[in-house]
């Protein structure tokens, strides 16, 4: 077992380490508030597309593969969950469950990437992937490829938050295996924690906004 | 080397003399000296795009530079300058050194995120090399679709993503910025005792923060349409070019401010100190600051008036362009009510300082011209938007910069700077930018249009005195690398406190030490207590000098 001691220190430029942990927090609401603008901007322009080509992004969103999209919320809901379990555990000092759940959450990462490369493959299968192999259906025209261009541009700019999550999330784990948190040291799982909890808000933000389309009462 | 360090202080500077020291320092005041080095570079280059620009136009025929090429420099010229000097210039460098310094903290929140922030910066400095190497890019510094996406022949990929790796870095520094003045302050230091430039850098910072990702995602998408042939800007395909000028100068008008709050923020550190009196209105002066943070972000379709927007949203964002203009105002009567009964001393930061806001004002004032809808549609795309801008960006915001330089450069550098050569480098600024810039106005409402590489016979005068002026301004440009460099090793000893200034920064030694203050100091004054009568002054952490 590694000494904890050796964080409970702060670094040299705050007082306590209670500034420290209020910093860092605030650190990373700050860098989500540069996300909101990045993943803002992109659905943006999806909306401004989808208000203007309604009947074309429309039949081109029914080609979207729900249910897989529906799982996958389920699954990144049910990571957030395991991720703040894991915060809690940390807190309470219970070393093996925050081990335990942070390599749970993790893999549920795995598992959404998984399910979302699946579905780049059915996705491939049904000629839905622009300027690769993009088939116009009978009825579409070129904002159908547009529907399908912000598809793959907004769940790859996800995708590449989800993985960068995961790396995040594997090298607490490492940390928490040599016994660097404790009841009075744990706001880096506390700072990751915002940031997985927005990656998958991202998602449900993308599923709302790409999925249900296809298949409106109109 | 060891001789000169042996009679110096223990300070940041001579704390450890390795390479690696440098390279992998977390200490905010190595990582501003890291980063001006990268923007000198960048400076000069950029500066060479602008004297070759000027050198073909003296002749109305375009004989130095093929068209094609006349294009790609000013394209050049124009990423250099915004995004590899400009954006980062006052921020990176004075703010990186004095933030910390002013509200009395050891460091920024994030020292490494710094040193990361400079190793962005330069990443991108290599991707924009590259581009350069490889034969550059014609499309302007707009990236405008469906040119950029369709017909551009240069290499407009490597150059979006020089501009997009180039936003990281900005976020770094912004997000550093803005987390330090809020959980750093030391004890006293409220909100309504920062120094003005510390008010300046926070704005920006956010502006940065929330800009900059809108303009990341627009060139990953348009370096995505031109990679993948997919239509998301292209008319033919459905896309819509018009949604690209939206979301670029959403971040580009905004970016304007970047550049120009932290130079208002060093022009009211100046004024006050050499005018010996407290910055009149302190309060709204905080407030104008913010202010023109938030109107900037409701202003970006003035530049596309002539673009095919409709009339109803042309005359809102007129109007708004109208109130933006409200703080900037408030800030430069202010800074002259700041000078009223003051004792005024016009050492070389002063001149620099009351060039700025000249200068900032002529800007502003044409500024207003421009957002006057009739009176765009006249002008839009000619020499006096051309003119009109270089006078907020490089009257204003390159003035600031040297003004802030000398100011603080005996903290930085623990040395003081030949007065003289400052002072005449100063005047040379400020003559050498009018004669540049001002015949552009003329150039510009008589009708010649920006981007041509030849024009009309009859401009030719005008056009000649403009490059007359363009050597002046080099020359003044390049001085203060000679004298500054002259002064590195034989300029004479600093004190703590050369210009009697109040705030914390000069509360330590020069050059500070690496820790900057030996004890966390505490704050009992409001900043600018300077008392024009005698000269004295009362500094922020209280103590009254005579």
């Amino acid at each position: 077992m590694a000494s904890p001691m050796r964080s409970l220190a702060p670094e040299p430029q705050f007082a306590t380490l209670e500034q420290q942990t209020e910093t860092a927090q605030l650190g990373m609401w700050v860098f989500i508030a540069t996300e909101v603008m990045f993943f803002g901007a992109l659905i943006f322009t999806y909306y401004i597309y989808r208000l203007i080509y309604w009947e074309q992004f429309r039949l081109a969103a029914a080609d979207t593969k729900i249910l897989l999209g529906a799982i996958n919320v389920a699954i990144l809901l049910t990571s957030s969950l395991t991720m703040v379990l894991a915060v809690n555990a940390a807190k309470e000092g219970r070393q093996r469950a925050l081990l335990v759940l942070l390599l749970v959450t993790a893999a549920l990462g795995f598992c959404f990437l998984g399910v979302k490369g699946y579905e780049y493959v059915q996705d491939y299968n049904s000629s839905t992937v622009p300027s690769v192999n993009f088939l116009f259906k009978s009825g579409y025209h070129s904002p159908a490829e547009l529907f399908w261009i912000f598809y793959f541009i907004a769940t790859g700019f996800h995708a590449v938050h989800v993985t960068i999550g995961i790396g995040a999330i594997l090298v607490m784990s490492w940390h928490a295996r040599r016994g660097r948190f404790s009841p009075n040291y744990y706001s880096p799982l506390e700072v990751l924690g915002l940031y997985w909890s927005f990656v998958d808000t991202v998602w449900v933000f993308l599923f709302a906004a790409i999925y249900p389309l296809g298949r409106a009462i109109t | 080397m060891t001789a000169i360090a042996a009679d110096l202080p223990t300070s940041y500077l001579t704390e450890e003399h390795t390479i690696a020291s440098w390279l992998l320092t977390k200490d905010h005041k190595r990582i501003a000296l890291l980063f001006f080095a990268s923007i000198t570079f960048f400076f000069f280059i950029g500066g060479i795009g602008a004297m070759l620009i000027r050198l073909q136009l003296l002749s109305p025929y375009g004989l130095l530079l093929q068209p094609d090429m006349y294009n790609r420099m000013f394209t050049m010229h124009g990423i250099v300058m915004v995004w590899f000097f400009l954006i980062p210039s006052i921020p990176a460098t004075l703010g990186n050194f004095l933030i910390p310094l002013m509200i009395g903290a050891h460091d920024l929140a994030f020292p490494r995120l710094n040193l990361g922030s400079w190793y962005v910066f330069n990443l991108s400095g290599l991707f924009l090399l590259y581009t350069l190497f490889v034969g550059g890019v014609d499309t302007g510094w707009t990236f405008y679709t469906p040119y950029s996406t369709l017909f551009a022949n240069g290499h407009v990929i490597g150059a979006a993503v020089a501009v997009f790796v180039n936003g990281f870095s900005s976020i770094m520094t912004g997000l550093n910025f803005v987390v330090t003045i809020h959980r750093l302050r030391a004890p006293g230091m409220t909100w309504m005792r920062l120094p003005l430039f510390v008010w300046a850098i926070y704005a920006v910072s956010i502006v940065m923060l929330l800009a900059t990702p809108v303009l990341a995602m627009t060139l990953a998408l348009v370096a995505l349409e031109r990679f993948m042939g997919v239509g998301v800007f292209d008319p033919a395909l459905g896309g819509d070019p018009l949604l690209f000028q939206h979301m670029f100068w959403f971040y580009s008008h905004p970016a304007v401010y970047i550049m120009i709050l932290p130079a208002m923020g060093v022009a009211s550190e100046l004024i006050a100190c050499y005018a010996r009196r407290p910055v009149f209105g302190y309060r709204g002066m905080a407030y104008a600051i913010m202010g023109i943070a938030v109107i900037s972000f409701f202003v970006w379709a003035h530049h596309m008036f002539t673009a095919g927007i409709s009339v109803y949203a042309a005359v809102v964002f007129s109007l708004m362009t109208f109130f933006v203009a409200v703080p900037s105002a408030i800030k430069v009567f202010n800074w002259t009510a700041t000078l009223h009964k003051g004792r005024i001393s016009f050492d070389a930061p002063m001149i620099y300082g009351l060039g700025f806001v000249g200068l900032f004002t002529i800007g502003g004032l044409t500024g207003l011209m421009l957002a006057t809808l009739p009176v765009d549609v006249h002008v839009h795309d000619t020499y006096f938007v051309i003119a009109h801008f270089h006078y907020i960006m490089v009257g204003g915001t390159v003035s600031a910069f040297f003004g802030g330089l000398h100011f603080w450069w005996p903290k930085i550098t623990g040395r003081r700077y030949p007065e003289m050569w400052a002072r005449g480098a100063a005047i040379l600024t400020f003559l050498g930018f009018n004669l540049t810039f001002f015949p552009q106005f003329i150039l510009g409402y008589l009708g010649m249009m920006r981007r041509y590489y030849a024009y009309p016979p009859a401009f030719q005068e005008w056009n000649v005195l403009s490059s007359a002026g363009a050597s002046i301004l080099a020359v003044a440009y390049a001085l203060p690398l000679f004298y500054l460099g002259w002064s590195l090793l034989w300029g004479e000893r600093a004190s703590a406190n050369p210009w009697g200034a109040t705030g914390l920064e000069w509360s330590t030694s020069s050059p500070p030490p690496k820790e900057n203050f030996a004890r966390t100091p505490v704050v009992k004054a409001a900043p600018y207590q300077y008392n024009p009568e005698d000269g004295s002054f009362v500094s922020q952490d209280g103590v009254a000098h005579a």
